[in-house]
């Protein structure tokens, strides 16, 4: 017991207080998107992304985007680069296809939902194909870094116990009957967040015929967070946006 | 390498004494499969386990079916899994295997299968999953039970399907990476490293000295960070949370230094055909260096607290046994194989670059149950982390990536890593225009699972969190 205290005491304070402006430097965050900077005929990123995620000098689509920065590593004109601006999330997948630098992260719930939601929201989380990165980096957000709970956020057992589900994966056919079934027993009104390029857009598996391509058309979704997977911060970022704790445009 | 084409009878003796690493097969002439087997050296004796693995032996019997062929199973209980997939995948029916039924049910439905039943009296069935209580992947547990105690586990998989394996040959370059970093996602260093080490061999690229040494950074990183999130998780299955509280928190810390080389905490982007795709400058490479050490001292006294608590032991020990000679039938790889005494990682038998001198430690207890499992990744932290701060302080000069050639025609590769997990084997094959035109991939997670099973056999079923954990298998590793 003694031991155990000492220990405590060792490993000292170590909750984050807020979401940090910048993530650590070689990691891709929020992208800016300049498509005016594209040459006619020109498209080297569409050539080497891996998810068919650009259109050259049309759109950027988050949704579908690994962070795997290949596009701004190939792109001559500097249309796309990846700024380390954590926050990304949005409440409609339109918001994900860019057109421009700019970026309609999450509002926040309306008031109803917010006097429901506000102080305490309690999610199921499914993983349906999710490949246990998405699944990882959703855990550590119970860890005492971030300390989940301290926002009245938690994850429960049961779906009748829940306000809504975390959704990971690209949906497999295999895993689209047991979603659908969570999310009946799921008592209304409730959310649904989709973790995940798998989970928005399918990911590497979006044209699979053993996976739906993401939870869009089954489920009604109402935060989207992008990322391969999100860092924890982008997604701490997404549920407090919708619960109003965080506003503003965040760094980028 | 090329397939050594044998009659069955000899194709079938050739599998004795042997670890089957993957069971596979090949599109023959008119209607006939080519049945190929990967299989490596068997473990060692106990006796001779501190010289143990001699490196290499790689062999690939392989002999052709067609319609039906006599089970393998009965005489080689490891073949058991490998032959499901191999009848589901072709269609090839292994006569007289005890238990014929699918592994991955790409026709759907993957419920809906008869499961094994205990009968009796007092006997009643516990149905778990695929949705389960925790952030976790999904699969389905159905326990045969007498009271408390279970009797028998089936564990039923394929929930995670996604059509990986067969697409991996015609992706692009690009979209083959993001398939086999996301082939099991907290492997995605073991897989990626697996792959391109494949495409090397049949390009004949050899890597840089400098890249072979960041790979095996990049490798041990994930391990560690694994190893440290399993550990912490044990100790929360059994109440224990002061060790599960820290863990969390330092394996947070050992992603964050995968992070610091590459940007992404799994280490996607990193391990590239030809090399790595981020260099660790003198500064970055001491910083790394610098911060493992810090969590390595707070991982100690975490686990120090975890070794020294009796509640915590008297729960681990004794729980979940897999005996050696189940283990070895099996064929379990990995911390679990070595939890039960077999000295096998392929750090030791398939070295490459750093891990060729001096001969890596295998790790290795010899009771089979939770504690055993425990202690191994607990003394395998312990080895990564030394062998890590030795790699960081004496990088290789030179470059870190060399430009691939084309592959070669008509070509067979077989790659084997050890990921946190244990054994990876990755298998390809290019056509005549030196195209891919078969992957296998077998995750670790294949050969355990059916250890687990093994594993909660007289064992009460509220200790399945427990061995469940203690395992901590991969479910999209499995149903690709």
């Amino acid at each position: 017991m003694l031991k155990a205290l000492l220990a405590r005491l060792n490993q000292g304070h170590r909750t984050a207080v807020g979401i940090p402006e910048a993530l650590p430097d070689r990691t891709l965050g929020r992208p800016r998107f300049q498509p005016a900077r594209c040459a006619e005929g020109c498209s080297e990123c569409a050539r080497v992304c891996p998810t068919a995620a650009i259109e050259p000098g049309k759109t950027l689509d988050l949704g579908r985007c690994l962070f795997c920065g290949e596009c701004a590593r190939a792109c001559p004109h500097g249309a796309v680069r990846f700024t380390r601006s954590p926050g990304m999330a949005v409440r409609r997948r339109s918001d994900l296809v860019l057109a421009g630098p700019e970026l309609q992260l999450a509002e926040a719930l309306d008031e109803q939902a917010l006097r429901l939601f506000g102080r305490s929201l309690r999610l199921r989380q499914v993983s349906a194909a999710g490949c246990n990165a998405c699944e990882a980096d959703v855990n550590v957000l119970g860890t005492l870094t971030f300390d989940l709970a301290r926002f009245g956020i938690d994850f429960v057992a049961s779906p009748r116990h829940a306000d809504g589900l975390l959704v990971t994966g690209p949906v497999s056919q295999n895993m689209r009957e047991a979603l659908l079934k969570t999310w009946q027993a799921v008592p209304a009104p409730r959310l649904v967040v989709a973790v995940g390029a798998c989970a928005i857009a399918g990911g590497p598996y979006f044209d699979h015929e053993q996976t739906c391509g993401g939870t869009d058309g089954l489920l009604p979704v109402d935060l989207y967070v992008p990322g391969c997977p999100p860092n924890p911060w982008t997604i701490l970022d997404g549920l407090l946006r919708i619960l109003g704790r965080v506003e503003g445009p965040g760094a980028g | 390498m090329r397939p050594e084409i044998l009659s069955f009878p000899e194709f079938s003796k050739r599998l004795t004494g042997r670890h089957l690493a993957a069971l596979m097969g090949l599109p023959g002439r008119s209607g006939s499969v080519l049945m190929m087997a990967v299989t490596t050296p068997g473990a060692p004796e106990p006796e001779q386990e501190a010289s143990a693995c001699p490196p290499g032996g790689i062999q690939l019997p392989a002999t052709v079916v067609e319609g039906a062929y006599p089970s393998l199973t009965p005489d080689h209980p490891q073949a058991h899994w490998f032959e499901r997939e191999f009848f589901e995948q072709w269609g090839v029916r292994p006569e007289g295997h005890p238990w014929l039924k699918p592994v991955r049910f790409p026709q759907g439905h993957p419920g809906l299968t008869d499961f094994f039943q205990v009968q009796g009296e007092e006997i009643h069935e516990v149905a778990v999953g695929p949705v389960h209580a925790g952030v976790i992947e999904p699969g389905h547990f159905r326990f045969q039970c007498r009271g408390e105690e279970v009797l028998h586990l089936e564990i039923s998989l394929g929930y995670q399907h996604r059509g990986v394996e067969q697409a991996l040959p015609g992706a692009s370059p690009g979209r083959a990476m993001a398939y086999v970093e996301t082939l099991a996602g907290d492997t995605s260093v073991g897989h990626a490293l697996a792959w391109c080490r494949n495409l090397e061999a049949l390009a004949g690229v050899r890597v840089p000295p400098r890249a072979e040494v960041l790979r095996a950074v990049a490798l041990e990183l994930e391990r560690l960070a694994n190893h440290c999130g399993d550990l912490g998780a044990l100790a929360g299955d059994v109440g224990y949370l002061p060790t599960a509280s820290f863990c969390g928190r330092l394996r947070g810390d050992l992603l964050n230094l995968t992070a610091l080389a590459c940007g992404n905490r799994f280490g996607r982007g990193w391990i590239r055909p030809g090399g790595v795709a981020w260099d660790l400058d003198a500064v970055r490479a001491e910083q790394m260096r610098t911060r493992l050490g810090r969590v390595m001292k707070d991982v100690r006294e975490a686990l120090d607290l975890l070794n020294r608590s009796g509640s915590v032991q008297a729960r681990f020990e004794r729980t979940g046994i897999v005996t050696r000679q189940v283990a070895l039938d099996l064929g379990l790889v990995g911390p679990a194989a070595r939890a039960s005494g077999l000295a096998l990682d392929c750090r030791r038998q398939f070295p490459w670059g750093p891990y060729l001198q001096p001969p890596f430690p295998v790790c290795t207890a010899r009771v089979g149950d939770v504690a055993s499992r425990a202690q191994v990744r607990h003394d395998e932290m312990e080895v990564s982390a030394r062998f890590l701060d030795g790699l960081l302080s004496s990088l290789p000069e030179g470059p870190v990536r060399t430009e691939m050639k084309g592959l070669a025609s008509k070509a067979f590769s077989v790659s084997l890593v050890e990921g946190w997990r244990g054994q990876i084997c990755q298998v390809a094959a290019t056509d005549t225009q030196g195209n891919l035109l078969a992957c296998k991939v077998v995750d670790p997670s294949f050969h355990n699972w059916f250890g687990l099973a093994v594993a909660l056999r007289g064992q009460q079923i509220s200790d399945f969190p427990l061995c469940n954990k203690s395992f901590n298998l991969s479910y999209c590793g499995h149903d690709l």
